[in-house]
């Protein structure tokens, strides 16, 4: 089995946004991975980001006016046209 | 691993697909029509359009896994033309939307102000930040974001897309993409920082007695 390689705070942090975006190589996000494990420091900035990732998936949910609703009710009650 | 299911064949099936898709995140594309063009009514227009479209071709649409994107794709192709349309000098609106991005300074990390490990007995204001952050100043943070910036934030934080995906739909190298992103995180997080001092969330602007580190 491969060992994973140890890495520091910084490089751990320089990735840290693409780990949360799942955007990483595997064995880097398997680096981070240990590396939060052990750094409680690092866990804990993890751990802000992706809150502050959460509160702004939230904000992406707006309630929509009903006039939009009944312009798109209308549109699918005319069916499709081409 | 079973193959994708075909698309419905009668326009019927397809209209109540498309209609059943579209009800599912019509507040979230609503709320992306919001973020890039800043204004309700142009939102309102931009979401009605972006439906006429999607129903007039979704016919083309092969694999029903993909509309989500697909329609948000048409949601962002139908902002730049109207853009476009409306800009005096066209050639700078498109600029604007599709200039590279500047290589990011020295990323702003929001926490690396706000976080004081000699407080973690008492308080912890990276934690006090994010409990009184409302929605409306996030957006607020989002929206004052230049145009390059604000819709990879967008379609990536807010909305969830992978960076190919973001790339498919702005039409830019994936590279170009973790660039603006990677920019455009540490701009929000320096909007958020100046946010935190005015309301006196920030260390050195809240109070520092421990009891009163919970600023209302």
């Amino acid at each position: 089995m491969r060992k994973v390689k140890d890495i520091s705070c910084e490089e751990a942090i320089r990735h840290l946004l693409e780990y949360l975006d799942s955007e990483c190589e595997v064995h880097t996000h398997e680096e981070i991975d240990q590396h939060l494990s052990a750094c409680q420091a690092c866990y804990s900035r993890m751990e802000f980001e992706k809150r502050l990732r959460s509160q702004l998936r939230n904000s992406g949910e707006q309630a929509v006016p009903d006039s939009l609703k009944n312009r798109i009710d209308k549109l699918f009650s005319g069916g499709l046209k081409n | 691993m079973s193959s994708k299911p075909r698309p419905p064949e009668t326009r019927d099936d397809l209209r109540t697909f498309c209609e059943t898709e579209i009800g599912a995140i019509l507040d979230r594309l609503y709320g992306t029509a919001l973020r890039l063009t800043r204004n309700q009514a142009d939102a309102e227009d931009l979401v009605a359009d972006t439906v006429v479209k999607a129903l007039g071709n979704i016919s083309r649409l092969q694999d029903r896994s993909c509309f989500h994107g697909w329609v948000f794709r048409i949601l962002y192709n139908t902002f730049k033309s109207n853009c476009r349309r409306k800009s005096a000098r066209p050639e700078d609106c498109i600029s604007s939307l599709t200039g590279d991005a500047t290589e990011a300074d020295d990323t702003f990390w929001l926490f690396d102000k706000l976080h004081q490990p000699f407080l973690l007995w008492w308080g912890n204001y990276e934690q006090e930040f994010l409990d009184q952050l409302e929605i409306e100043d996030l957006c607020k943070a989002v929206d004052a974001l230049p145009d390059n910036y604000r819709i990879v934030i967008t379609l990536s934080d807010i909305e969830g897309f992978s960076y190919q995906e973001i790339a498919d739909t702005l039409e830019i190298p994936v590279g170009t993409v973790r660039s603006r992103l990677a920019r455009g995180r540490s701009m929000l997080q320096k909007s958020l920082w100046d946010y935190a001092q005015t309301v006196g969330l920030a260390p050195g602007h809240a109070k520092p007695q421990g009891d009163d580190l919970c600023v209302k």
